[in-house]
């Protein structure tokens, strides 16, 4: 028995900033100051709250600690573990009120928070086979196993309604039926964790941090739709990840719940990692499929479909890292518990990521249903610098913006869509009135011209035809007759290109022109940025009436583009500045504006 | 995109072959396996030089086009060597709405090289990823495995001078 856990995150975004170090100091410190007997420390994968990392909490105080640094860890363990004070100044401050320190399920980032997917983030030791059964780990697969048919398992799953949670939301139940029946000598498993969304990572911090939940999952899949063996395909990018999956697979088959005659009832599963090499178009379905047969990952025509001829030619069910996580619990807890939370098309919960212009970035996972405003400005703790919210932006490049107008929508798969969005895998940046819509709309297409395979050609070529009109826009040279050819052009795409990737790759251009059109015709019309970020269509200028005349600004431009006699107010030569912005940095007075 | 395909003379060792072979033996009875084949290669010699794609072709009995077409395909397989330093910019949503953009173009004016490109004394290569997932520490760069947040173009110089001596 130990008498206080330390829990550390181990998590990529921890990790990052050093969290392993920490350990080593920890363990280290404890073991001088002979507290290795009472003392033990976890590390566990992400706690969600990645902003203030690294994390660590201390139980049984359930003291969270966030942004601790090497140099502190003698303090928390002669102050804290030794002595039992608390070390007050290193506290996460929401969870400091006075002289008592809150829970931090009551913090504002986690009380709307329901963990069904990340429920053993943050909790357990991913690389302990153990800590995850004592959390009812593989009951689940067991309960498969013993009790159910497989008509039963799938009869659960879709009563619960889940659905896919890698951004289609097809109904994972129904998935899995219209595979069961396909008869073939082989049909497959396949986990897609080849999380491409720039700044979505649940899939990753799910693999991290509860590794055993996604084995488990896939057993069951297997056994639903009769296949016997799993590919989990996991980006190369997430080593952590794959080495911890690794560790999950190898325990599993140890212990005989992968394998032959899992739990004496006949039925056999094992599984393997392919890593993935850095290409987006792989986490679309049959791209991933070609991926992992050896080929460049492509997409396939559909019909057929992958659940008749999938991959290697055979019956395959593919799920989402996500997907997979709630399986386990569904099947312990029922389809009606899962049913009972969300809205009445979207069952259960979801897994954001926030990230952007906000104050807690992090991972989080609430009912499906609860409205944008709060995930902002409660769990995300608004925007800092006091600045206006403009926009959040869902489903990567694949989505849309949602405007500050419908901050009260609830969130869910229908709505999104209604409102020209997309779920996607869960990415939510946020975005403050500094951004500029037409630029976030071109970032985006730079995405997917880049991403684009080639194979068919409105997406090889027609992503590029509009990143060059954006990019004219955001030049200033475009025209009206540029903004409607944009939109005739996003149209045909999305009707005519083979795979997701191509199909939705319009979406932010349509959706920035739905919510934003005024700025599209702000850049061509008044060949002004109202954000102020297109730098074609800034200038820089000095207020006369708040110029001190202190010279700074004259001395940091590098093209001395700035003339002044001292005292006097200055002025900027605009065709020699390169509007790099430096002098707005140095102006104590606030004399200097891009306009 | 289109690879930058080094020019440099391949200076691969005896060494580096036996550990390619073996690589190879313990794969080609699964042709699914290229790609497995192909990244640990690439951890052996730091990219993917033709000579190495030709003894991968042979090994696993695929024609070479096929090899240089899932090189060519996955961003993560390089064509041209890595610097001692390799520094990696993020440029994914979140990094570039908080200013990754200026950093990395601060590094290519400061180390006179673009995106994909080493440096002539194969010291430091530059390129731009996609989110490494560290989006709280945003705008983030690593340095081979050193991860650097919370950055800003300024921070640059004091980056560069630490792997400079």
């Amino acid at each position: 028995m130990y008498r206080s856990h330390v829990l550390v995150c181990g998590g990529t975004g921890c990790t990052s900033s050093n969290s392993q170090q920490i350990i080593e100091a920890l363990e280290k410190e404890i073991g001088e100051q002979g507290l290795s007997e009472e003392i033990k420390v976890v590390r566990t994968g992400c706690f969600g709250l990645c902003a203030l990392g690294p994390i660590m909490i201390v139980y049984p105080e359930g003291c969270f600690y966030s942004r601790v640094k090497v140099e502190d860890i003698p303090e928390i363990v002669s102050e804290h573990l030794l002595k039992g004070r608390i070390v007050t100044r290193l506290l996460y401050d929401e969870t400091v009120e006075q002289d008592s320190i809150k829970s931090l399920n009551e913090t504002a980032f986690y009380k709307k928070q329901v963990r069904v997917a990340l429920r053993n983030c943050g909790v357990i030791n991913p690389e302990e086979i153990d800590e995850y059964i004592a959390m009812d780990g593989y009951q689940a697969l067991a309960k498969c196993l013993t009790e159910y048919t497989p008509e039963q398992v799938i009869q659960i799953v879709t009563d619960s309604g889940l659905r896919g949670r890698g951004g289609g939301g097809f109904p994972t139940g129904r998935k899995w039926s219209l595979c069961a029946p396909v008869k073939a000598p082989q049909k497959y498993v396949v986990c897609n964790a080849d999380e491409g969304d720039p700044g979505a990572f649940m899939d990753r911090s799910v693999l991290e941090g509860d590794p055993h939940c996604i084995v488990e999952a896939m057993a069951i899949a297997g056994y639903a739709i009769g296949a016997t063996k799993g590919f989990v395909y996991v980006r190369a990018e997430y080593p952590i990840a794959v080495k911890r999956l690794q560790i999950a697979i190898d325990e599993a088959r140890e212990y005989g719940l992968l394998g032959k005659n899992i739990f004496n009832s006949g039925f056999d599963f094992d599984m393997e990692i392919r890593l993935g090499a850095g290409a987006f178009v792989c986490g679309e379905e049959t791209a991933l499929m070609t991926s992992i047969e050896g080929n460049r990952g492509e997409p396939r025509p559909r019909p057929p479909y992958p659940a008749v001829k999938g991959l290697f030619q055979s019956p395959t069910v593919e799920n989402n890292v996500e997907t997979f996580a709630n399986i386990p619990q569904i099947i312990l807890r029922g389809a009606d518990w899962f049913a009972s939370m969300g809205t009445e098309k979207s069952k259960g919960t979801k897994v954001f990521a926030l990230g952007g212009k906000i104050k807690h970035t992090g991972l989080v996972e609430i009912p499906m249903g609860t409205t944008l405003r709060e995930i902002v400005e409660e769990i995300g703790g608004g925007i800092p610098g006091g600045k206006k919210f403009k926009a959040a932006q869902t489903g990567g490049p694949s989505g849309g913006c949602i405007p500050a107008s419908l901050i009260d929508t609830k969130i869910d798969y229908d709505n999104l869509i209604a409102m020209g969005c997309m779920m996607g895998s869960g990415g939510l940046i946020v975005m403050d009135e500094d951004t500029c819509m037409v630029d976030i709309a071109k970032f985006f297409l730079e995405f997917t011209v880049d991403e684009s395979c080639g194979k068919c050609t409105p997406c090889r070529v027609g992503t590029k035809r509009l990143l060059e009109k954006l990019d004219k826009i955001t030049k200033g040279n475009g025209t009206l007759e540029d903004i409607d050819e944009l939109e005739e052009l996003c149209e045909y795409i999305k009707a005519n290109s083979l795979c997701g990737l191509g199909q939705t790759a319009p979406n932010p251009v349509l959706s920035t022109l739905r919510f934003f059109r005024d700025e599209y015709i702000a850049h061509v019309v008044d060949k002004k940025c109202p954000a102020g970020v297109c730098k074609s269509l800034l200038h820089y200028e000095v207020i006369p009436e708040k110029c001190k005349g202190c010279t700074a600004c004259a001395r940091v431009c590098p093209t001395g583009a700035i003339s002044g006699v001292v005292k006097q107010p200055h002025s900027i030569d605009v065709n020699a500045c390169i509007k790099c912005g430096a002098c707005i940095e140095k102006c104590r007075f606030g004399a200097i504006v891009k306009k | 995109m289109q690879k930058k395909i080094s020019t440099l003379p391949f200076r691969g060792t005896a060494e580096q072959e036996q550990q390619l072979r073996e690589i190879i033996d313990a794969n080609k009875q699964d042709p699914s396996r290229l790609m497995a084949v192909m990244q640990q290669a690439q951890d052996v010699y730091g990219y993917l030089p033709m000579e190495v794609q030709q003894m991968i072709a042979d090994g696993m009995g695929v024609p070479l086009e096929k090899v240089y077409g899932v090189a060519t395909f996955y961003a993560q397989f390089a064509l041209s060597p890595k610097g001692v330093y390799n520094i990696s910019v993020c440029l994914g949503t979140a990094c570039y709405v908080k200013g990754s953009g200026d950093v990395f173009n601060r590094l290519s004016e400061l180390l006179g090289i673009g995106a994909d490109e080493c440096t002539e004394d194969g010291k430091f290569s530059l390129t731009a990823c996609r989110c490494i997932g560290a989006c709280g520490l945003a705008p983030v760069l690593t340095v081979n495995d050193e991860v650097y947040g919370r950055l800003t173009a300024d921070d640059v110089d004091g980056i560069l001078a630490k792997y400079n001596n």
